[in-house]
């Protein structure tokens, strides 16, 4: 009997069963479990969250191997791990070392000029980041099994996300009202096949995936993401920077079950201590979301 | 018309109630007891089981669905719902243990080792495309327990009274007869 792994299909199978979900930024084994048993439905294992990468700067990589291996024997959930832009090798590592998702982040510092990883060449899933359609439909059209949002990774300011996802939504609803020759004018734009564009038009919405990233802190924020119409949500340094990780784990997993229940995510959001503090945009060196072509 | 419903907590739940619609039955999202009151059978998608079991308990619902379950209302899980009603879990008890199963979570491995692969389905003419998800291996199934379609030896989908489990995703394809001989155990 013919069995047929690492195909798109599957790949865009565990995507579809992470939705619903929270995916949590973990450093290291204790802090795994603890996203484990707060109902994350996987964790991103990094060596230090995207708020630590902005303040000590530097050149930011592939987490060291053996830290991946220790929050993949930690838990069940899926364990994902970023690479930088580009760099095939960290990827290739990653999926030798049996990681589950691999995020190529523009967390991490950039390591091609020209381009992302060719995606289709792995077997491992991968996740990008976008901040508008033209971008998300090449990673998409280069492999990618799984979109987020860009939006400002390790600010504890969800603007930048939302910005995002209502962009791609204005840019889908706008290819809704093109003709063909219009459409194919804007795939060439976006550097995409026209037949990606109208499979986007036809589903109105993106083919995979589409979860919020980059600045989500509180419960209201996941659900607020979720209300807009994302699948699922990231939370990077919003629940390790805060003062109480578990409960705020806990609740912004409940609240983005519950978005649309207002009642729910009142009562999961009393009492879990100071938020991360959080930086305005306006006031940042560097906008991580700009890294990526 | 019976209304179906179809856990929402976290996983693939709207490409159920996709299926369900094709089938041409009434469904609907349940995350609340209250929604559960309004259903008379209810499929438990795939997802996390660690993440549905802890939303399930916190929630509320654990208790009224371990009724219904009990009750006899059909109940079909795929993958991580195959988990939460078997009897054990990586030889620890089950959440619901509703069919008398052990299953071994991600057993085939990790992601990389997630497949495709055709099935023969007892009373299926033509095999069913199984697509399987880090997904569990039922290790053992009780006598009582009906298996429908094996792979490599091992049950894939079985069935006990009211309840049905997959380890792989009928949702995912296009072929709806999985989730129409769900609906055959709805009287």
């Amino acid at each position: 009997m013919e069995v047929v792994k690492g195909s798109y299909k599957v790949k865009l199978g565990l995507a579809q069963m992470l939705k619903g979900g929270v995916i949590m930024d973990v450093t290291n084994a204790e802090q795994a479990k603890i996203a484990e048993k707060a109902g994350a439905c996987a964790v991103m294992a990094l060596e230090r969250v995207p708020a630590d990468i902005r303040k000590e700067g530097g050149v930011a990589r592939m987490a060291d191997p053996i830290k991946v291996k220790e929050i993949m024997r930690a838990v069940s959930i899926p364990v994902m791990a970023k690479v930088r832009i580009g760099h095939f090798v960290e990827a290739q590592v990653l999926e030798a070392l049996g990681v589950d998702f691999i995020d190529e982040s523009e967390v991490l510092t950039p390591a091609d000029p020209f381009q992302h990883i060719d995606k289709h060449k792995f077997k491992v899933p991968f996740v990008c980041g976008a901040t508008n359609l033209g971008e998300a439909l090449r990673r998409i059209n280069e492999g990618a099994a799984m979109i987020r949002t860009k939006g400002e990774a390790g600010t504890g300011n969800v603007i930048e996300a939302v910005r995002h996802v209502r962009l791609i939504k204005q840019e889908i609803e706008a290819l809704k009202k093109m003709n063909a020759k219009q459409l194919a004018k804007e795939a060439k734009e976006y550097r995409v096949p026209v037949k990606l564009v109208q499979q986007v038009r036809m589903l109105g919405r993106l083919p995979v995936v589409n979860f919020a990233a980059g600045g989500i802190a509180t419960p209201s924020d996941a659900a607020m993401m979720m209300q807009l119409g994302c699948d699922g949500v990231f939370v990077g340094s919003g629940i390790f920077k805060s003062a109480e990780p578990e409960k705020r784990a806990r609740a912004i997993v409940e609240a983005t079950t519950h978005y649309n229940n207002p009642e729910i995510i009142a009562e999961v959001s009393e009492n879990l201590g100071e938020a991360m503090k959080g930086q305005d945009i306006a006031e940042l060196k560097e906008r991580l979301q700009e890294r990526g072509w | 018309m019976p209304k179906v419903g179809v856990l929402a907590m976290q996983g693939a739940f709207i490409e159920h109630i996709k299926m369900l619609k094709k089938c041409g039955v009434k469904t609907m999202e349940v995350r609340l007891p209250k929604e559960l009151a309004k259903v008379q059978a209810l499929i438990l998608p795939g997802g996390e089981s660690t993440s549905n079991r802890k939303l399930l308990e916190e929630s509320g619902l654990f208790k009224p669905l371990a009724e219904r379950i009990k009750q006899g209302m059909p109940i079909f899980g795929t993958c991580a719902g195959a988990i939460l009603l078997a009897k054990t879990v990586d030889s620890k008890p089950g959440l619901f243990q509703a069919i008398d199963i052990s299953v071994k979570k991600n057993a085939y491995g990790r992601q990389i080792d997630s497949f495709e692969a055709e099935l023969k389905v007892k009373g299926f003419p033509k095999p069913f495309h199984g697509v399987f998800i880090r997904a569990p291996i039922i290790e053992q199934a009780g006598k009582n327990v009906d298996v429908l379609s094996e792979f490599e030896g091992r049950a894939v989908l079985a069935k006990q009274n009211n309840v049905l489990v997959a380890t792989f995703h009928p949702e995912l394809t296009d072929d709806a007869r999985i989730h129409r001989l769900f609906l055959e155990m709805i009287k």
